[in-house]
């Protein structure tokens, strides 16, 4: 493990009657980084991630902070914002980020925190006549109110539209110039694209790949990746030379040699009045690993 | 309609079935009831009037007021003891029946009116006697049960269903993220929904004492300390169920468990004064039965804290049981 490492995770396991949730997963989390957690639904990502919180014990294995146990030192320095939270009711914005705010010994002015997370003209609102973007702000603004060294991410944007969306990516740039090291899950590969300098990809309670986005893709991929529709692809087109990859709707070729590709692809009658032409990203990548789409 | 109607009822009744604790206490709780009210009501029928007799010479017996049926015939060692009984209602009459047939009666209390009818009509000589004391009227009596029967269902019902509807809905899981510790949580339940208590207990007190023109005996400091220490006894007793269920039918039936006895046995409504001694006993139990039995004595009797330390002591001792074992059992997130 390096010695910088925020947060280690040894050999993790969670065991439930039916089914093994996580089985024998291990990384490290540098100081600093934006660190994302990317599988489909059910793959381990918030067992993973609620064991590192300290929220559900594990049957095996540890998580360590700064190279110690989970301890109250770690519960004064985390920031989380869960998949799902309700707050307590009857309070104003300002009234639930007080309510955590007095919950630790060291941390940002509410007002700040407010400010921060775009609140400041939310604050004097009930807490339920929020939109779906509004709460989720009001999440990050109640994680971020003790100044956290780690932020816990889980799923932050599912359910929110494009533009709350956007709105919340620009909010973790924010987050990620003061330093705080994030810990993100997402199966939305653009959103760990955009924010995680390194990922670790999960299926079936396991780590199947592991690294800076960039470097995973130039590991598994060619220069760019061709799509056309399924059904415009004839069967006879399968046996040409060429790296083919099904998806539900298309097929994708991945190739390095561009000119050469398309040139087998016209000699052989293929059409190609929809082809698209596109880099690789996670989600293709996901689908190389796994031979499974990723939001299936 | 009939068919969306029907969907509805076979799916909440799969629900119920499936959720076994629930089904499991469903079925348990009215067959406690059952057994319960056998054990109170059950037996012999139980006398409508209760008749202290001093001193029980063979004279006496044959005497035709002693052979009327649905009352019962407690005997009583002295007259100024037995006098006490009348006026705090806790006998319905007193009565000497050596040197002629003597009586001492509540007139304000409405059972000792209609025994003191079936008295002199079979006995037409008996004697009226004064009553030497203030007589406690029925309303007076009664209220300091009601004030605490009321703090009861504030204190197990108020801070049941919260913590169980924070567990529910994922606050509690948010709180565990923070380095608030169980106790802590705990404890600032028990504080807010004090204050609470204490604020309409003294609005109660304030508002119908001046309806029925009331003036506790003793002092209304002991009142408050042990409004004080009731209430945080039976807001810990609260705490206790809701430590670690996730099911409001599991906790709304365990409150009603707890509530439904009290509510009957502590004396609230009636004199255990009579009750086998193992009802006696039972009741003594109960956070409740100490409560009321301290503040009539205070109210009632004007009691100073020596008489009310031993009901003190033990609601001081029930909640930090009932605290300890809450912060032991307690559980941030459903499993």
């Amino acid at each position: 493990m390096p010695e910088s490492a925020n947060l280690e995770v040894h050999n993790l396991v969670k065991q439930y009657p039916a089914v093994t949730a996580v089985d024998g997963v291990s990384f490290a989390v540098p100081e600093g980084i934006c660190f994302g957690l990317l599988g489909p639904n059910g793959a381990g990502k918030t067992t993973t991630i609620e064991i590192m919180e300290g929220i559900l014990p594990p049957t095996s294995g540890e998580v360590r902070y700064r190279g110690e146990p989970l301890g109250p030192r770690f519960r004064e320095e985390a920031g989380i914002l869960f998949q799902k939270t309700a707050l307590q009711e009857f309070l104003t914005v300002r009234q639930s980020v007080a309510l955590f705010r007095g919950l630790y010994r060291q941390g940002l002015d509410v007002d700040e925190v407010l400010n921060l997370c775009a609140l400041d003209k939310l604050a004097e609102r009930d807490n339920r006549k929020l939109s779906g973007g509004q709460q989720q702000r009001l999440l990050l603004a109640i994680a971020l109110v003790n100044d956290p060294k780690v932020l816990f991410l889980d799923e932050p944007t599912t359910g929110l539209d494009p533009q709350a969306r956007r709105n919340f990516w620009e909010l973790v740039e924010s987050i990620k110039a003061r330093r705080k090291t994030i810990i993100l899950t997402t199966h939305y590969m653009e959103e760990a694209q955009l924010l995680c300098e390194e990922i670790a990809i999960m299926d079936r309670g396991r780590i199947i790949a592991q690294g800076p986005p960039q470097r995973l893709l130039r590991e598994h991929f060619a220069e760019v990746l061709l799509e056309l529709p399924r059904q415009e692809f004839p069967e006879a087109a399968r046996r040409l030379p060429l790296k083919l990859i099904d998806a539900s709707d298309r097929i994708e070729i991945s190739t390095d040699d561009l000119d050469g590709t398309l040139r087998t692809l016209m000699e052989a009658r293929v059409p190609l009045r929809n082809l698209r032409i596109r880099p690789a990203n996670l989600e293709d990548l996901f689908l190389e690993l796994t031979g499974k789409e990723l939001r299936a | 309609m009939i068919k969306r109607l029907l969907s509805v009822w076979h799916a909440r009744n799969l629900e119920f079935l499936r959720d076994r604790p629930t089904l499991l206490f469903t079925l348990l709780l009215p067959l406690g009831i059952v057994i319960s009210m056998g054990f109170i009501f059950g037996g012999p029928p139980r006398p409508l009037f209760t008749v202290g007799l001093l001193g029980t010479g063979a004279t006496t017996a044959s005497h035709p007021f002693l052979h009327e049926r649905y009352t019962q015939f407690v005997p009583v060692k002295d007259q100024a003891a037995g006098i006490s009984e009348v006026t705090h209602q806790r006998i319905d009459l007193l009565l000497a029946l050596d040197g002629g047939t003597r009586y001492w009666v509540n007139t304000d209390s409405p059972k000792g009116y209609i025994v003191e009818k079936l008295l002199i009509a079979a006995d037409p000589a008996a004697r009226r006697q004064p009553v030497t004391g203030e007589a406690v009227p029925y309303v007076n009596w009664l209220f300091p049960g009601v004030l605490a029967m009321n703090m009861m269902f504030s204190c197990l019902f108020g801070v049941g269903y919260v913590v169980l509807r924070y567990r529910k809905n994922g606050f509690l899981k948010r709180l565990h993220a923070t380095p608030l510790s169980a106790f802590e949580f705990l404890t600032a339940q028990v504080l807010s929904r004090l204050t609470l208590i204490i604020f309409v207990t003294a609005v109660l007190y304030i508002g119908i004492g001046a309806i029925i023109h009331f003036r506790s005996v003793g002092s209304v400091a002991l009142l408050v300390l042990i409004a004080v220490i009731g209430s945080l006894s039976m807001i810990a007793l609260g705490l206790t169920v809701a430590a670690r269920f996730a099911s409001e039918e599991v906790v709304g039936g365990l409150l009603n468990l707890l509530t439904w006895p009290m509510m009957f046995l502590s004396g609230v409504w009636f004199s255990l004064e009579g009750s086998p001694r193992w009802v006696q006993r039972v009741a003594h139990l109960f956070p409740l039965t100490q409560v009321i039995d301290a503040a009539r004595a205070v109210m009632l009797d004007g009691a100073g804290i020596q008489r009310i330390t031993p009901n003190l002591i033990y609601l001081a001792v029930t909640t930090l049981v009932f605290l300890a074992f809450s912060a032991w059992s307690f559980r941030w997130r459903i499993d």
